[in-house]
């Protein structure tokens, strides 16, 4: 019982970055029909421009997170503007096909820069972990739930109560409509990509203190991304959400219950479930057909 | 139903009390009609009024919501489009009638896929040398029924737009049907395009193939059908042979409500031809209710 | 012309033979240099596994991202049933497998990568798409997983070793074991020229024309006869077989496999191979093969390996923006405008598209209602 109780405020920590990651890949999907394989390139970007701001930067850990986020930002957007501006229009397995080309360029760029070693980041908290009852958490961890927590919230705020958010959600809907409708639609898919790569980017910054920071580290990132955006219904942000802390609990109980080893697995075994039964994903409401 | 007081009691297609809905959207309410074994019956209406919904129900493109389609005796309800064609009903497209990236010969060896056995290890084996000479020959049959001999090494997607209707309708026969629907099959064409096209369709009748058309040119409809079904806002409202479709209040009705431009074309129509049989005010109203 | 010849399959049969006849005399100079042909050797299996994902890619436009799944579960059921194993599956149950002569490994490793594509092929045709991309990279995610921690079966991390050579038996002409490197060289190109073919042979068959229907308009595809299922799921057991091939001769050449063998980034190569040379070409998986599986042999006297897949990453960019659809169409593109300059011009491309539509707008004025009922999505009307 108390294992349990255990598995399921790790599956809570776990859950809140994988939501993030979730939620800007599907963002980007959405609206942009683009499959984004930089989204795990980003998550590493964001885990590094992290290391970078704490340790070579001196910037503190918490001026540092909204730091790597805002590189993320600059850097989906740089991307967008450079690599998928001019091929709007052209089918969805050629921009998937950049994206992997970018993001073999930014994984390697990575290991060409930093090397293979592994770095941590060093962090403010008390190593002691904090004990509540029988299930005991590293104030880390509790940071890191809480900061992706704030993140969801402040996306749906974005998404919900703001202009930009109407715009993105119109362009959602029916891009050509709301090219009509006055919206910039050009400006509209350049900030998705940015507000994207900047949650993949966070997810990376708040996760690899907890870890630790190498290269390779976003390629499984990317994958369980799909796995959740697959769960949540291709283009669903609530989904994805929802969808993130699913992942966790399964990768939680897995690795607790069945073997540490296929922990990575669960989030394949559930894609492939999903569609086997369910192929529009957990939540998909009643698809609107013509 | 004036029409089945005469004709064979057993019709080739019935769709029976037929209805579809999309969420809260109703696109067909309840469509009941038959088609007779060797007609042409021609299926009008104004835009959105569910005549390609129609189609893509009786092609098993979509699953309606309630009612069934017979073709032959035999429900359709849970075939795949692939295996309706089987049967021996066939279908063109409105818009994309071709395989754009092929040449047109290439398209109607497409076309002819049921005609050879499925035997994929011949294939492997090269021993479908015979069968592979026997379809090209039977392709280029093909084009020569619809007239397009001329065009057969050239890309489909290259083809004037009327040309690749024709591509489509030759598609279409490329599976042997007893039962052809031609989608807004002349939609594209010129004047002389269309009067050859409507012989073309005459002469797929005298094969025995039956049809049933969707399409928006009313004299080309009144010229080639034998029987009109009238449909609005996805209720049937009327249906009979040309000469009563044409004066049919309920039809005027509907297709004047479209809008002030086709209410003005069917009274300036009706004002300036009284003697005058053809154009009617239906035709003119639906000629101007496309515009 | 050969009835090869539609504008998909360039270029002329005479390139194939000429490029066979190459390669079959190249170890005749390269005998004395065992790096560059072990290079050869091992892009020749990785073209063999670009072709196989080009069949799916190219042919039916799916885009399988987990297609080295069927290359390592080639080269791991290959080396398995010729090493012999012994492992206990649940319930006190034990399977023991005495080693088997390599050859029936490679068959085995065939059959087993197709029944895993008729599976992939069954569960994810329904849905298509993004959809696809991710079901394939997922399995090979379990696989790779299940590779790295069924330690009994595979060794796990600590890889399986020892793996025999492919051994070739003629009945009354005695057996040869395939040890060296031009031997193992020779193997691969007849196993790849086999492919293609097969490969050859099947596009330009009534099943290949259906593959081609389904990829350039489905919905009229399904309204010939086509099945739809059928078809695409045929294709992936072909498409999967021929990779499990690449893969077993992989584990014999090498003679050594480790969960390593899944690494995505080798779907990555696979995928570059084919965009780059000509997705839906026959050629082009063998010259995109031949380029990007030899330019690191180019690159590694001046580059770092890291270095090596930044230029990659970057190259893919490149042909992508510079030449879609590949090189093998592009440069035939280039040359044949010069080759028809003396004929009357055809409609190709751009040109007869502009004709198309200012066709289709002559007839919209005297038509007004002609495009009237036109909806972007046909089926859905």
């Amino acid at each position: 019982m108390d294992q349990l109780l255990q598995h399921l405020v790790n599956t809570l920590i776990l859950g809140g970055t994988y939501a993030l990651l979730g939620i800007g890949l599907t963002l980007i999907f959405g609206i942009m029909n683009v499959v984004n394989f930089t989204h795990g390139a980003l998550y590493t970007m964001g885990a590094y421009l992290m290391y970078l701001a704490v340790t070579a930067l001196g910037l503190g850990f918490f001026l540092a997170l909204p730091a790597a986020i805002l590189g993320g930002l600059v850097l989906g957007a740089a991307i967008e503007f450079v690599l998928l501006r001019p091929l709007r229009g052209s089918d969805i397995d050629t921009t998937m096909l950049v994206m992997i080309g970018a993001g073999i360029v930014l994984q390697s760029g990575t290991l060409w820069v930093f090397g293979g070693v592994a770095k941590s980041v060093p962090t403010p908290f008390p190593d002691a972990p904090l004990h509540l009852g029988p299930v005991s958490v590293s104030w880390l961890r509790l940071f890191v739930l809480g900061a992706a927590l704030a993140l969801i919230g402040l996306t749906y705020g974005l998404i919900n109560r703001t202009r930009l958010g109407l715009a993105m959600r119109a362009t959602f809907q029916d891009h050509d409509t709301a090219a009509l409708m006055g919206v910039n639609v050009r400006l509209i898919y350049t900030a998705t990509f940015a507000i994207g790569s900047s949650l993949a980017a966070a997810a990376g910054a708040l996760l690899g203190p907890v870890y630790v920071v190498f290269p390779q580290m976003g390629g499984l990132a990317e994958l369980k991304a799909f796995a959740i955006v697959i769960l949540g219904g291709l283009g669903n942000i609530t989904g994805a959400a929802i969808g993130g802390f699913i992942l966790a609990l399964a990768e939680e109980l897995g690795a607790g219950y069945i073997s540490s080893g296929y922990r990575d697995a669960m989030g394949f075994l559930i894609i492939i479930a999903v569609l086997a039964f369910r192929p529009t994903g957990l939540f998909a409401r009643a698809e609107r057909i013509g | 139903m004036i029409s089945s007081m005469d004709s064979p009691p057993s019709p080739i297609l019935s769709v029976e009390h037929v209805g579809v809905r999309f969420g809260g959207l109703v696109a067909i309410a309840d469509l009941h009609f038959d088609v007779q074994p060797g007609e042409i019956v021609s299926l009008i209406g104004p835009n959105g009024a569910g005549k390609t919904t129609a189609f893509n129900v009786m092609t098993g493109f979509l699953r309606p919501s309630q009612g069934v389609v017979r073709f032959r005796g035999t429900a359709l309800a849970g075939l795949q489009p692939h295996e309706i064609v089987r049967l021996g009903l066939s279908r063109t497209f409105q818009r994309t009638s071709v395989f754009p990236d092929d040449s047109v010969l290439d398209n109607v060896l497409i076309g002819l896929h049921r005609r050879t056995p499925a035997r994929l290890l011949d294939t492997l084996l090269g021993r479908d040398r015979a069968s592979e000479r026997r379809l090209r020959a039977e392709a280029r049959d093909l084009l020569d029924r619809v007239g397009l001999t001329a065009r057969a090494d050239e890309k489909a997607g290259a083809l004037a737009y009327g040309e690749q209707r024709l591509v489509g309708v030759a598609l279409a026969l490329a599976t042997e049907p007893a039962m052809l629907l031609l989608d807004e099959p002349v939609s594209g064409m010129n004047a002389s395009e269309t009067r050859v096209f409507v012989g073309l369709i005459r002469a797929i009748r005298e094969r025995g193939v039956t049809i049933l058309l969707v399409e928006h040119d009313m004299p080309m409809v009144m010229a080639v059908s034998d029987r009109i079904a009238v449909l609005n806002y996805g209720r049937l409202i009327a249906q009979g042979p040309p000469e009563a479709i044409r004066s049919d209040p309920a039809v005027i009705e509907a297709y004047l409500g479209q809008g002030s431009a086709a209410r003005e074309a069917a009274m300036r129509a009706a004002q300036a031809s009284p003697a005058q049989t053809s154009p009617a005010p239906v035709s003119a109203a639906l000629e101007a209710s496309h515009a | 012309m050969t009835r090869l010849l539609s504008p998909a399959l360039l270029p002329p049969a005479l390139l194939p033979l000429a490029l066979l006849a190459g390669l079959a005399l190249l170890p005749l100079g390269l005998a004395a240099n065992p790096y560059l042909l072990n290079a050869l050797i091992t892009t020749g299996i990785l073209t063999i596994g670009a072709m196989s994902l080009n069949l799916l890619l190219g042919f039916t436009g799916q885009l399988s991202l987990g297609h080295i799944a069927f290359f390592g579960i080639g080269a791991y059921v290959s080396a398995l049933t010729s090493l012999g194993f012994d492992v206990e599956i649940g319930f006190g149950v034990r399977v023991v497998h005495e080693p088997w002569p390599a050859a029936f490994g490679f068959l085995l490793g065939v059959a087993a990568a197709g029944l895993c594509g008729w599976l992939i092929g069954r569960l994810s045709f329904r849905v298509r798409g993004a959809y696809f991309v991710i079901v394939t990279i997922s399995f090979a995610e379990v696989v790779r997983l299940v590779a790295l921690n069924w330690v009994e079966l595979t060794q796990g991390p600590l890889a399986l070793t020892g793996i025999p050579a492919l051994g070739l038996g003629l009945p009354g002409l005695g057996s040869w074991t395939l040890r060296t490197k031009v031997q193992n060289y020779y193997l691969v190109l007849a196993v790849g020229t086999l492919c293609y073919l097969l490969i050859a042979r099947l596009v330009g068959s009534r099943f290949g024309r259906a593959m081609r229907g389904l990829k350039e308009n489905e919905s009229l595809a399904l309204s010939v006869g086509i099945n739809a299922t059928r078809t695409l799921t045929v294709a992936a057991v072909i498409s999967a077989a021929m990779a499990g091939a690449a893969g077993s001769l992989y584990a014999h050449y090498l003679r050594i496999i480790d969960p390593d063998v899944f690494l995505f980034a080798t779907t990555v190569t696979m995928v570059i191979m084919v965009v780059g040379g000509g997705k839906g070409t026959l050629m082009g998986p063998v010259v995109g093969g031949l380029v990007f599986g030899l330019l690191p042999v180019a690159l590694r006297p001046v580059m770092a390996p890291e270095a090596q897949w930044i230029v990659y990453g970057l190259v893919l960019i490149a042909i992508l923006f510079v030449m879609p659809r590949g090189l093998v169409p592009g440069l035939a593109g280039l040359i044949r405008p010069r080759r028809a300059a003396g004929a009357p011009p055809r409609p190709a491309g751009d040109h007869a598209g502009a004709h198309a539509g200012a066709h289709a707008g002559a007839h919209a004025g005297a038509h007004p209602g002609a495009h009237a009922g036109a909806r972007p999505v046909e089926v859905r009307s």
